[in-house]
């Protein structure tokens, strides 16, 4: 019998690819829907394209589905996804941190739930639609490796899967360039050929972070606390609606006249200050990462060279990573690096293969 | 072995004969009903004959029953309509706890925007309300009591109904009764059962979809949803769907002829699934009453496992179910029917309905009975909360 696969579809056209070569190649493939959020949930403009988690996101998947005659069925997770993303979105912002929800996503709903739901429908692994190979290494370690595509990497927001869930994943378009992708789609008459993609956080449909926490702790009753915006010289410059707003290396919206121009340094929890200060004093050749997961390589004994990521969007920059207890590490750049900030994960690459990551502390 | 479709209280497969009933209204008598010519005195003799058909069907006039698009705009029509009427004499309503969402979203509309109190009518475990707890709601100011006849999810059928009207006229309130399940299947007078207004629909009847109707007694005045039209006596405009209605009627009929003998038959086929599963499978609970109930509806719940993983895991098997009812299907809440039985919310989230039909046979039920066990035990194998329940 064929291997049964569970293909997470957002509706976008990298997923329906991949549900497509994987039927192509001989596989059971049931495709499947993760509905994480309501838009009466998490506002915004429920009316922009290219989103995933709306009826026509779904419809497009169904279609796809049928196209390639495949079961398709919605599950819905957005109990799990509000506890273990939206609500830590929130908290991290809180408390003073930056953080990333798709690597909460990745680790903690699509590579736990989602695994879960699929060997309860008999399916021996997930598919996804990520422009990346997954593959076992000569050590027997399961291993991230980029996709041909270096412009659609997406390695950065995959570090914290456990070997026990990439030895259950395909990535069938690893090999592939997006429009290579696009023209398969097209060719296959896939409806979702042409689809814009999203880059943005997907619960939150206007890019606009801020109005999102506000209103989603708005509705909860919870409120923020304002305070003070310090030079890091000491000088009071300004007021602030709350240290959640904020975020490291941040300029625009300060609100403040001042002859040059000023970016947070850092943020404040104890005494709800934020700093600010000039562009040099935010580059630091240090910082602590913790949570750390191993892919490609055991927790190593020792310290490793490393290029290391601190920002999806940031060139691996070198450096050596010094192990402080199992979970813990320094990460020492060979330069400087530009607004290193907590919450944010950081990567481990050796070229193009993900030896590990972490939070930054 | 093809797919087997056990989820008729979703919908049925449309009867051949109803399917040929309603041919020549799509096409050559394809008439406005309410137009003068000989087009519109076809159509309009049609809808006629069958608004009579199902009249004497359920016991009513022809007059007193009116040609909606479904269910939900029936049992919408009858909770609004009737509230609205009455607000500025009454403003309290009371719903079963069980009601369908199509009567309880309307009721709860009315009390969130229209300043009606609402109070659920509690049920059993079995799902039946008792007409003593009931008679401590209504008051004086109470405008309608809406009460299910047949439920959805679990088939029970409220056998003391017309207790249950007797206590609502005597405080001069109205009695409206969501019949969408049981129409057909079980004997339906509305006149022995008293009921001011009743709602049913063609498609669970193998009828078609898009066309239901609302009795209203004699004499009872309610407010229109819709404006903009004398059609139904200006209560119901819109051009009429002569094809549905016929369908409808032609349904009813044939459902006429054969109630006894599905009754029956169904009776003896749950009757096989429901034991077969409480002994096959450790830990199952079956929801509802095995006495007074619509015999093609059977829910369980499986303790330790998702309604939803069962259902999907059956669909890949060829087995079509549901867990809850498609109207709520997505919704992660568990059933709010189970949940008022007094089911713990938990092992109302395991329960999945079987809801056979006219066509399904033993073989069938046999070939579930197969498919079911391993799948409830694979589930629970990767259970947390199964094995947590097992060792502690």
């Amino acid at each position: 019998m064929a291997t049964r696969v569970l293909v997470a579809m957002s509706g976008g056209v990298d997923s329906s690819v991949a549900a497509l070569l994987l039927k192509q190649q001989g596989y059971d493939v049931i495709g499947a829907h993760m509905k994480l959020w309501d838009y009466v949930d998490v506002g915004g403009d429920i009316y922009k394209d290219g989103r995933c988690c709306t009826l026509d996101s779904i419809t497009d998947c169904r279609f796809v589905c049928e196209k390639i005659d495949a079961p398709f069925y919605v599950l819905n997770m957005s109990e799990e996804f509000r506890e273990k993303v939206i609500d830590n979105f929130v908290e991290e912002y809180r408390s003073g941190r930056t953080p990333n929800p798709c690597v909460r996503c990745n680790a903690d709903v699509r590579w736990d739930t989602f695994l879960l739901k699929a060997r309860q429908l008999g399916c021996d692994a997930i598919a996804t639609g990520h422009y990346a190979f997954i593959e076992q290494n000569e050590r027997g370690r399961w291993q991230i490796r980029k996709g041909v595509d270096s412009t659609r990497d997406q390695s950065y927001v995959l570090w914290g899967l456990t070997q026990e869930a990439l030895s259950r994943t395909f990535m069938p378009l690893g090999g592939l360039k997006k429009t290579e992708v696009r023209a398969i789609a097209e060719q296959h008459g896939l409806r979702t050929a042409k689809k814009p993609e999203s880059r943005e956080i997907c619960f939150v449909a206007d890019n606009d972070y801020r109005r999102f926490i506000s209103e989603y702790e708005g509705k909860r009753g919870r409120t923020f606390e304002a305070g003070e915006i310090v030079h890091e010289d000491g000088r009071v410059l300004g007021r602030h609606e709350g240290t959640a707003f904020y975020t490291i290396g941040q300029r625009k919206g300060l609100g403040i006249a001042h002859p040059t121009p000023l970016y947070v340094q850092r943020i404040e929890i104890d005494t709800n200050r934020v700093i600010v200060g000039d562009n040099d004093s935010l580059f630091m050749t240090e910082l602590t990462a913790e949570n750390l997961n191993w892919s490609a390589i055991e927790s190593p004994g020792e310290g490793i060279d490393a290029e290391t990521k601190i920002r999806y969007l940031h060139t691996p920059a070198e450096s050596t990573i010094t192990p402080l207890t199992s979970s813990t590490a320094r990460v020492t750049f060979r330069k400087k690096q530009r607004a290193i900030t907590p919450g944010q994960s950081v990567v481990f690459y050796d070229r193009d293969i993900v030896l590990g990551g972490g939070l930054i502390r | 072995m093809d797919t087997i479709y056990l989820d008729n209280n979703a919908t049925t497969p449309v009867d051949p004969d109803v399917i040929e009933a309603m041919v020549p209204f799509l096409g050559e008598g394809f008439g406005n009903a309410s137009s003068v010519h000989s087009f519109g005195r076809e159509a309009k003799v049609a809808l006629e004959n069958a608004r009579e058909q199902i009249a004497a069907f359920i016991r009513c006039e022809p007059s007193e029953l009116y040609f909606t698009s479904g269910g939900t705009e029936s049992d919408n029509m009858a909770v609004l309509g009737t509230a609205r009427r009455l607000k500025n004499r009454r403003n309290h309503i009371i719903v079963g706890a069980t009601e369908h969402h199509a009567v309880i979203e309307p009721a709860e509309y009315l009390h969130e925007k229209e300043g009606f109190q609402l109070d659920l009518a509690p049920v059993d475990s079995e799902g039946y309300i008792s007409p003593m707890r009931l008679r401590a709601l209504v008051s004086d100011n109470t405008a309608l009591v809406s009460i299910m006849h047949g439920n959805n999810e679990t088939g029970t059928v409220q056998d003391d109904m017309p207790k249950m009207v007797e206590i609502a006229h005597q405080k001069g309130a109205i009695f409206h009764t969501d019949a969408v399940q049981s129409i057909g299947k079980v004997d339906i007078d509305v006149k022995a059962l008293g009921v001011d207004l009743l709602s049913l629909t063609g498609h669970k009847i193998y009828g078609p979809k898009g066309c239901g109707a609302l009795f209203i007694r004699s004499g009872l005045k309610i407010d229109p949803l819709l404006h903009g039209g004398s059609h139904e006596k200006r209560r119901r405009p819109g051009t009429e769907n002569v094809a549905g209605a016929v369908g409808l009627a032609k349904a009813l009929a044939i459902a006429e002829k054969k109630m006894a003998e599905d009754y029956g038959r169904l009776n003896d086929l749950a009757d096989h699934f429901i034991d077969s599963v409480l002994n096959t499978i450790p830990d199952v609970r079956f929801n509802g009453t095995r006495s007074n109930r619509i015999p093609q509806t059977m829910n369980f719940a499986f303790n330790g496992v998702e309604g939803e993983s069962v259902v999907l895991s059956l669909d890949v098997e060829g087995v079509a179910v549901s867990s809850g009812s498609a109207c709520t299907s997505g919704a992660i809440e568990a059933s709010h029917v189970l949940t008022a039985m007094g089911i713990d919310p938990i092992v109302a989230h395991g329960s999945v309905r079987f809801s056979m039909g006219r066509t399904t046979t033993r073989e069938e039920l046999d070939y579930v009975l197969e498919k079911l066990p391993p799948i409830i035990e694979r589930l629970r194998a990767m259970s947390p909360v199964y094995n947590k329940q097992a060792h502690s």
